[in-house]
């Protein structure tokens, strides 16, 4: 009763924010909408007993994915008026490509299949000998569906190939620290000298040499301006 | 079934309760304690000395999305191994093997970063 | 009264008292940390510190407070308004909802679900929100930059806090906070993981913005970093809400490596001190060490910053996971 309550309450308030992602004129403002979905469907998975993907998709989505996209709509320089001023004449083509989609969508929809037990295992996920989820789904994605697995490796390295390829650029004169350059320096350029506590640059006999004291005259004269100077006014 | 693991997620809906409500009584408390006596220069964006003089969002530094596509990336090889961590006990050794694999095929992507200098900050 | 604590109104009242058992020493908690910092930093430098307001300047948390509530609230005039009201709000508010889960003591988490340890780290990736809402929402220069170095630093870090995690996870078969503290009953993890340990606090240091990784606050350069427009008491929000931060990381790092409530030998007179003091006293000596490495080194260059976290922690803890998941499937030691 109170699960049942409790998921329409978030099955409406991920609805509604779904709708503000979409409509809202400012692009942060449809980001954070978007992450207010992420929310709220983490509640509904928490609804159905799946607390691990209910974390999982606050972390990754919530906690990566959704802050590249505030960094990108914060930061990229987008003229969204001008991005909306085809809307007019790409409409009808948008709507076109829609309306096949959707009848696709419906098609397969109508041969769709359930299997007999489909609808008992809903919203109730039992795991066997009462294990937690999380080591549920440990005991079969590693070893069951290694492939699947590995798969998803190969995706993950070639997303970080793809983003090094599309984004690193060599900027001519950048100037980096080399760490190892610098440790790896010969000692004996740099003298380094052990200094007592207290002992002052005169005790140990590294002062500088004092430069050389600046002839009188000079600075006689340069009074005698001065108040030359002064006399005129 | 799915009902006493809501009942022990409920007391975080009521920690979020609380907090906003705190939040918004500090506020708003200090909205309506203190004297209000705004004017333009007082609104207007710190900068030292002169009047701000463009729009701060703006383009930047193509590096802060490298930095954010690589965590994305990571985040996720933590993710997988969350479950690992718990029930290594129980996968055997094609278990173990398993990860050793996907770790290492991110290895070989994290070291292309490495030699292709995306994680240095100049 | 059973009885009525087991309708649903009973319930929710427990709970409510529950937390703000919780919350308020929390609260108070965090002031008197501001005021053990000034004063921790002030002995250490050869002065004195807070020692006007009240006995040893004990009442200072409160001027200071009251002082914030009597100012006037700015909103820039170029900024978002909603979102910049927010965006303190949110910092504090995820300090305050990450403690529904901290077990105190043996039984004694308010929320004490099977991911708690999945719960917090998601808490602590949602961190970065409060702090880039802020800088875009004031649209201002230093607030912006302020929040992208401080958003890219957090997220540096969180990669490895994640690796270190796991690798505690790894000895205890279990993401209940709980049952992480209940498998140090014998020996605390910061002895057999001690590299991770030493990783997890530095993160923990990059991850709430405190010294030296503090520059997205650098004043020489950013004034402020990401709240240079905020005033009054949203001001206070940021500022309760780091604090909080800094105590929520000292409460992970005693769940995770020191023990949580255990004493740390099983014997008399030490077993006579009841566990949340336990979890108290470690939680204090972390604090303490917050406030030491902040009087001790000077602030990070940016670049060694990304160096350090992508080039040094995140290989060497992927490398010490890999290695501590060979071992302990070698030994056989292994939670079943």
């Amino acid at each position: 009763m109170i699960a049942a309550l409790a998921f329409y309450f978030f099955a409406a308030i991920l609805i509604a924010s779904a709708v503000m992602v979409v409509t809202s004129r400012n692009p942060v403002h449809s980001v954070l909408f978007l992450i207010l979905c992420f929310f709220n469907a983490s509640a509904l998975f928490l609804i159905a007993g799946a607390e691990f993907l209910a974390m999982i998709l606050v972390i990754v989505y919530v906690g990566a994915v959704a802050v590249l996209f505030l960094f990108v709509v914060m930061m990229l320089d987008i003229d969204f008026a001008r991005l909306r001023e085809g809307f007019q004449r790409y409409a009808p083509v948008g709507a076109a490509v829609g309306g096949v989609l959707f009848l696709e969508l419906l098609m397969v929809l109508g041969t769709w299949r359930f299997a007999d037990d489909a609808a008992s295992l809903r919203i109730n996920p039992t795991t066997p000998g009462g294990i937690s989820n999380t080591a549920a789904i440990g005991r079969i994605l590693y070893t069951d569906y290694i492939y699947l697995f590995q798969a998803s490796g190969a995706v993950l390295l070639v997303a970080m190939l793809g983003a090094i390829v599309l984004t690193l650029r060599d900027r001519p004169g950048t100037k980096r620290q080399s760490v190892a350059v610098q440790v790896a320096r010969d000692p004996k350029l740099v003298e380094t000298r052990a200094v007592a506590l207290g002992a002052g640059l005169d005790t140990i006999g590294i002062r500088r040499p004092l430069p050389p004291p600046e002839p009188p005259k000079k600075v006689e004269h340069a009074a005698d301006h001065a108040a030359d100077h002064g006399g005129h006014h | 079934m799915t009902e006493p693991l809501l009942a022990e997620y409920f007391p975080i809906l009521v920690f979020l309760g609380i907090a906003a409500a705190i939040a918004i009584a500090m506020v708003g408390g200090s909205v309506l304690a203190a004297h209000q006596k705004p004017d333009s220069e007082k609104l207007s964006a710190y900068e030292c000395g002169f009047e701000p003089f463009d729009d701060t969002r703006r383009r930047f530094d193509v590096r802060f999305y490298l930095v954010a596509i690589l965590f994305i990336i990571f985040d996720l090889e933590v993710a997988f191994l969350f479950p690992w961590a718990v029930t290594l006990g129980q996968i055997g050794w094609l278990g173990f093997a398993s990860m050793m694999g996907f770790l290492g095929v991110l290895t070989v992507g994290f070291i292309y970063e490495w030699r292709k200098g995306a994680l240095d900050w100049e | 009264m059973d009885a009525f604590l087991a309708t649903p109104l009973g319930i929710l009242a427990l709970t409510v008292a529950k937390a703000l058992a919780l919350l308020v020493p929390l609260l108070l908690a965090v002031a008197y940390l501001t005021w053990a910092e000034r004063k921790v930093l002030a002995l250490m430098q050869l002065r004195k510190g807070p020692n006007v307001v009240g006995p040893f300047g004990l009442l200072q948390p409160f001027a200071d407070a009251l002082k914030m509530l009597m100012k006037e609230t700015i909103i820039p005039s170029g900024a978002s308004r909603a979102l910049f009201v927010m965006a303190p709000m949110i910092t504090f508010g995820l300090a305050m909802i990450a403690w529904a889960v901290i077990p105190v003591s043996d039984g004694w988490a308010i929320a004490d679900i099977n991911v708690g340890v999945l719960y917090l780290f998601a808490i602590s990736s949602l961190g970065v929100y409060g702090v880039i809402v802020a800088g875009w929402a004031s649209n201002s220069k230093y607030a912006f930059l302020g929040a992208l170095r401080s958003a890219a630093q957090m997220v540096s870090y969180e990669v490895s806090m994640g690796f270190v995690i796991v690798t505690v996870l790894l000895c205890v078969g279990s993401l209940n906070l709980t049952d992480v503290v209940r498998a140090q009953e014998h020996i605390w993890f910061f002895i057999p993981l001690f590299p991770m340990f030493v990783i997890f606090f530095i993160s923990a240091l990059a991850e709430t913005n405190r010294a030296p990784f503090d520059l997205p606050e650098g004043e020489s350069e950013l004034v402020a970093g990401f709240f240079v427009e905020y005033s009054s008491l949203s001001f206070g929000l940021f500022f309760l809400g780091e604090y909080a931060n800094m105590i929520l990381m000292s409460a992970l790092v005693t769940i995770l490596f020191l023990g949580g409530w255990y004493p740390p030998f099983a014997i008399e007179p030490l077993t006579w001190i009841p566990g949340p003091l336990w979890f108290i006293a470690k939680i204090c000596f972390c604090l303490f060490v917050f406030i030491w490495v902040r009087a001790t080194f000077p602030r990070y260059r940016y670049d060694q910053l990304m160096r350090l976290g992508w080039k040094v922690f995140l290989p060497f803890s992927l490398f010490w996971l890999v290695l501590t998941a060979a071992v302990l499937k070698l030994t056989g030691w292994l939670p079943a």
